[in-house]
C-alpha cells in the first residue's frame, strides 16, 4: 500500500477508501496426506460501503476465499503465499490475539446454516451481542437494546422477545436474519455472506434478502456476498467476481457482468437453465392419489390430497420446506401408511404398508433421492449397487447381471470403468447418475425423484435432467418429481401440483399453472423466484407494499 | 407396560424435563423388579445349600429339614420370592442365615444391621474419592481439550491410561510401598470402626481413596476430552471463533455446556464402580465396605446378605443413571424449552 492511501486511511474512514485489498493469494488444502492447492492467486479489491459478489460451483473455493478476508484459515488450511490487507493491517503476519480482536468486531461473518451456526446451548440475545460486548463497543446494556432495534430492523416478529430463545425455537428464517444481527451488532466494516440463503425457501429467501440488503445499505457496510446463485447476487452486489477452480475467472460490475458476460464459463452459467421440455398432456394415468390423509404420529401433514400421475409424463410436485412433498412420497412407496385414502396403481389399489405389497408392486415404483451421498452403502462398488435390484427384482446373476450393469452405465453415459469404482471415487454428479441407474436396474414404470437436483451444481443439474428425459422418452416411465425449484420445473415437467401446508393448491398443465391467473399462493411463489435482473427484489418490493 | 402407559397419559400436563424424569423414574422402579427377580432366581441356582454347608456332611436329613424349615427354604421358590419382595418394600431385609438357633445360640443379626455400617463405609470412600477424582478428571480433560496434542496432552493421556492398565490391587501395593513403607505418609490399613472419628476416618482412607481415583480418573478424563473435541468440529464452534472467541472461551463457553450429557453417563458410570466395584481394593487395604461383605456372605450361602447386596448394587446403578439421564435432559435446551 503507497503513502497516499495509508494517509487516507488514517486521515478517517472515508466512502471511497479501499477497505480490504487482496493480492496473489494462494490457500492449500490438506487431504489424502497431501496439500492440494484451493485458490490460486485471487486479488480482490473492496471499498468501503460495496458489495461483492462472488461465485462459483462448489468447490470453486468460495468459502475459503471469503473466510481468508478474514484471515482465517479453516483446520487442514492454509494460506501459503499473498498478502491480506484490511484497513492497512496485514492479516497475513497478524498475531492471532490481533486477530481475533478484529473478528465479530470489524469483520464478522454469516454462515450458510445458521440452525447448525447457532450453539443450541445459549439464548439467542447473548450470541447476537457476545463480540459486542467483548470488544466492549459499548456498554452491556445499550447492546441488547441496540440488538433489539436490529432485530426491528430485519423485521423479526416480536423482536423484543425474540432474543430471549433458544436457536430450536425460530425459524430458519427468522434465524438467518438474527445471524445478520448478530453479525451488525458491533457495526463492522466488512461482514461475508456465505451462501446466507442457500438453506431457504424461495419466498423467505425474498425477505431475507430484502433485510439483509436494507441493513447493510443503512450501515453502509461492505460485504462481500458468496452464493452459486446467479440471480440472488444480482439482486445484492454492486460488482461480481466468477470463480472457478480456484481461479478468477472474470470480474465486472453487476449491470455489464449480467448483460454481457466475456468468458466462455461465464455465458455457460448464465445459460444453463435456458432449456425446458415442451410439455404433453398424458391421458393414461399410472398413479393416482386419491384422497390421502397423513400423519407423523399426531401431527397431520397431509390433508386430503388428490395427485395423479400420467403414463411417460413427468408431475413436479412444488412447495417449500414443510408443505407435505416427500411425505407424499412416502406414503405412494408405503413406508407411511395413509390414515385416509388410497394409492391406485395401474387401476387397482395399492396395499396402504410397504410389507402388503408384493415384489412385483415394489419393483415398479422406484425412489430416487435428493443426498446420493447417503443413498449409496460407501463399501459396495457401483457393480454391486446396480446389480442388487438386478438380482432381487429379475434375479440376474453372474455374467448376465454384469452385462446388464454395463448396459445401464452406458444409458447413464458413464464407461464400463466404473463398475468396480467405490461412492466415495465418484463425483456428486457420478453419484446421481449411479442412483439412476439403480433405479431404472428394476424397470419401474414410476420413478419418483425427491429433490434429486438440489444438491448439485447447475451444470450438473443440467445433466442429470437431460438425462432423465432422454430416459423417459426411451422407456416411457413416468416421472413424480418433488422439488421446490421453479427452474427445475420449467426444466423437466408436463404438469405441476403446487402443495402448501399438507394441501394441494392446484394440479395441472404446466402452461397453465406457469401462467396467469394464478390462486394466491401459486402467485407468491412464483413471484418470489430470483430474476437476473439486477432491479428484480426492488421493483417486486415495491409491488407488494 | 401398562404403568408406562399410564405414566405418559399422567404426564401430559407437567413440563416435559419433569415428566421425563418420572417416566425415567418408573422405568428405573421396573428395572430394579425385574432386577430383584434375576438376583432371587440366581442365587437359587447357587451350587450346594445353606443347610448342609452349615450342619455339614455328617447331618442327618432330618436335621437338614428342619433346618430348612426354621429358614423358610422349604416354601416354593415364587412364595419366597414374594415374601422377601414384600418385607423389602416394608424396608425389612430380613434376617441373616449366620448364627442362627440350630447352630448353637441364637446370635443371628437382621440384614440391615449388617449391611447399614458397611454400606456407610463404601459410601463413604465412594464419595471421599468422587470429590477427588471427578473434579480432577473434568479439569484434567478440559485442559487437554484446550492444549491438544501438546506435551501436557500427551502426559496427561499416558499418565491416565498407565494407571488404568494396572490392576487395582498392584496400584494400591505401589502405593503402599512408597506412601506407608518407604515414607511413612499413610496408614496402610484402613481398619476403620463405627467409633473411628471423622479425620482418622478421612486419614485412614487416603491410600485407599488414592488407589480409586487412579483407577477411575483415566475413563472420565478422556471422555471429557473427547466430548470437547467431538464438538470442535461444529459450525457454531468455527462461528464462534470468527466472533473472536478465545481457545479457553471456546472451549469453556460454547463446548462444554453442549458437552455434559455423554460426561454425565461416564461420571454416573465410574460412581457406581465405586460402591459395587471396590471388593479388591477393600480386601488390600482391610476396609469393611459392603464389597467384603458380600463375597463372605457368598461364601457362607449367607442368601439374605447376598441378596440385600446385590438389590443394593442394582440400585445404585439405576440411580446413577437416572442422574445422569436428568443432567442430559437439563443440559439440553431442546428438552428444556420447548418449541
Amino acid at each position: 500500500m503507497d503513502a497516499d492511501e495509508m494517509n487516507n486511511n488514517q486521515s478517517g474512514a472515508a466512502a471511497g477508501d479501499v477497505l480490504l485489498e487482496m493480492r496473489d493469494v494462494h490457500i492449500e488444502g490438506f487431504s489424502d496426506e497431501q496439500w492440494h492447492p484451493i485458490i490460486k492467486g485471487v486479488d480482490i479489491t473492496l471499498k468501503r460501503g460495496e458489495i461483492m459478489g462472488l461465485i462459483g460451483e462448489s468447490g470453486a473455493g468460495k468459502s475459503t476465499l471469503g473466510l481468508a478476508a478474514m484471515g482465517f484459515a479453516r483446520p487442514g488450511c492454509r494460506i501459503t503465499k499473498g498478502t491480506i490487507r484490511f484497513d492497512n493491517q496485514e492479516l497475513t503476519e497478524l498475531p492471532k490475539k490481533n486477530k481475533r480482536e478484529l473478528w465479530g468486531t470489524r469483520i464478522a461473518y454469516v454462515a450458510q446454516s445458521a440452525a447448525a451456526s447457532f450453539n443450541p446451548a445459549h439464548r439467542l440475545i447473548d450470541q447476537t451481542v457476545e463480540a459486542a460486548n467483548r470488544s466492549q463497543i459499548r456498554p452491556v446494556a445499550e447492546s441488547r437494546s441496540d440488538a433489539i432495534d436490529l432485530f426491528k430492523a430485519l423485521q423479526l416478529p416480536s423482536p423484543d422477545t425474540i432474543g430471549s430463545r433458544y436457536p430450536h425455537q425460530v425459524s430458519g428464517g427468522q434465524l438467518q436474519r438474527v445471524m445478520t444481527a448478530m453479525a451488525m451488532s458491533p457495526r463492522p466494516d466488512l461482514i461475508i455472506f456465505d451462501e446466507p440463503t442457500t438453506a431457504l425457501d424461495v419466498t423467505t429467501q425474498v425477505e431475507v434478502l430484502a433485510s439483509m440488503r436494507k441493513i447493510v445499505e443503512e450501515f453502509h457496510t461492505a460485504a462481500i456476498y458468496i452464493t452459486h446463485d446467479l440471480a440472488v447476487v444480482a439482486q445484492m452486489a454492486d460488482f461480481i467476481k466468477v470463480l472457478r477452480y480456484g481461479d478468477e475467472v472474470e470480474e465486472a460490475p453487476t449491470r455489464s457482468m449480467l448483460s454481457a458476460p466475456q468468458q466462455e464459463y461465464t455465458k455457460s452459467l448464465w445459460s444453463v437453465r435456458d432449456f425446458e421440455k415442451p410439455e404433453e398432456q398424458g391421458d393414461d394415468v399410472v398413479l393416482s392419489l386419491d384422497g390421502i390423509d397423513a400423519a407423523y404420529g399426531k401431527t397431520k401433514v397431509l390433508h386430503d390430497i388428490n395427485i395423479s400421475l400420467t403414463r411417460g409424463k413427468t408431475v413436479a410436485v412444488v412447495g417449500e420446506s414443510g408443505s407435505g412433498k416427500s411425505t407424499a412420497a412416502r406414503v405412494i412407496t408405503g413406508l407411511l401408511p395413509p390414515g385416509k385414502g388410497q394409492v391406485v396403481f395401474n387401476g387397482e389399489a395399492l396395499p396402504r404398508e410397504l410389507k402388503g405389497r408384493s415384489k412385483e408392486q415394489l419393483q415398479r415404483i422406484q425412489m430416487i433421492y435428493q443426498m446420493a451421498d447417503t443413498a449409496m452403502n460407501p463399501r459396495q462398488t457401483v457393480g454391486q449397487i446396480i446389480g442388487r435390484p438386478l438380482d432381487f427384482y429379475l434375479g440376474l446373476t453372474g455374467a448376465a447381471q454384469e452385462k446388464r450393469v454395463l448396459e445401464l452405465l452406458k444409458m447413464i453415459e458413464l464407461d464400463e470403468s466404473f463398475i468396480d469404482r467405490l461412492p466415495s471415487e465418484l463425483s456428486g454428479g457420478q453419484k446421481q447418475r449411479i442412483c439412476i441407474a439403480r433405479a431404472l436396474a428394476a424397470e419401474p414404470e414410476i420413478i419418483i425423484c425427491d429433490e434429486v437436483t438440489s444438491a448439485l451444481d447447475q451444470i450438473v443439474q443440467e445433466g442429470i435432467l437431460k438425462l432423465l428425459l432422454s430416459l423417459q422418452k426411451e422407456f416411457g416411465i413416468s416421472y413424480l418429481f418433488i422439488t421446490h425449484d421453479i427452474a427445475t420445473v420449467k426444466a423437466i415437467s408436463d404438469e405441476i401440483v403446487v402443495m402448501f401446508q399438507g394441501k394441494v393448491v392446484e394440479q395441472g398443465l404446466k402452461s397453465e399453472i406457469l401462467n396467469p391467473p394464478y390462486p394466491e399462493y401459486t402467485k407468491l411463489l412464483l413471484s418470489s423466484v430470483p430474476e437476473m435482473d439486477p432491479d428484480w427484489l426492488t421493483n417486486l418490493l415495491s409491488e407488494r407494499a | 407396560m401398562s404403568v408406562c402407559v399410564s405414566l405418559d397419559v399422567w404426564s401430559k400436563s407437567l413440563h416435559p424435563v419433569l415428566s421425563t424424569v418420572l417416566k425415567r423414574l418408573g422405568l428405573g422402579l421396573i428395572t430394579l423388579f425385574v432386577v430383584s427377580a434375576i438376583i432371587f432366581s440366581s442365587i437359587s441356582l447357587l451350587p450346594g445349600d445353606f443347610g448342609e454347608a452349615v450342619l455339614g456332611q455328617a447331618a442327618t436329613e432330618d436335621t437338614v429339614a428342619a433346618f430348612r424349615k426354621e429358614l423358610g427354604l422349604d416354601k416354593p421358590a415364587v412364595t419366597r420370592y414374594f415374601e422377601w419382595v414384600g418385607s423389602v418394600l416394608r424396608g425389612d431385609l430380613g434376617t441373616s442365615f449366620s448364627g442362627r438357633a440350630a447352630s448353637g445360640v441364637n446370635r443371628a443379626r437382621s440384614v440391615v444391621e449388617l449391611v447399614k455400617p458397611r454400606l456407610q463405609n463404601t459410601l463413604f470412600l465412594a464419595g471421599v474419592t468422587a470429590i477427588i477424582a471427578v473434579p480432577l478428571a473434568l479439569i484434567l480433560g478440559l485442559a487437554a481439550a484446550l492444549y491438544r496434542n501438546s506435551y501436557f496432552d500427551r502426559t496427561v493421556n499416558v499418565t491416565t491410561l498407565t494407571t488404568i492398565a494396572m490392576p487395582e490391587f498392584f496400584v494400591a501395593y505401589i502405593l503402599i510401598l512408597f506412601f506407608s513403607s518407604l515414607l511413612p505418609w499413610f496408614p496402610s490399613l484402613a481398619n476403620v470402626s463405627a467409633e473411628t472419628p471423622f479425620w482418622e476416618r478421612l486419614y485412614k482412607i487416603s491410600l485407599p481413596a488414592i488407589t480409586l481415583t487412579l483407577v477411575i480418573m483415566a475413563h472420565m478424563m478422556r471422555m471429557t476430552r473427547a466430548a470437547i473435541i467431538n464438538l470442535l468440529a461444529s459450525d457454531y464452534i468455527e462461528m464462534a471463533r470468527l466472533k473472536g472467541a478465545s481457545r479457553r472461551e471456546v472451549i469453556l463457553k460454547h463446548a462444554l455446556p453442549n458437552a455434559w450429557a455423554p460426561i454425565a453417563t461416564v461420571i454416573a458410570f465410574n460412581l457406581a464402580f465405586l460402591v459395587v466395584g471396590v471388593v479388591v481394593v477393600e480386601v488390600v487395604f482391610v476396609y469393611p465396605g459392603i464389597g467384603q461383605l458380600m463375597v463372605d456372605a457368598v461364601t457362607s450361602r449367607d442368601i439374605p446378605v447376598v441378596q440385600a447386596c446385590a438389590l443394593i448394587f442394582a440400585g445404585t446403578y439405576i440411580l446413577l443413571n437416572l442422574l445422569a439421564d436428568v443432567i442430559g435432559i437439563v443440559s439440553n435446551p431442546r428438552l428444556l424449552h420447548p418449541r
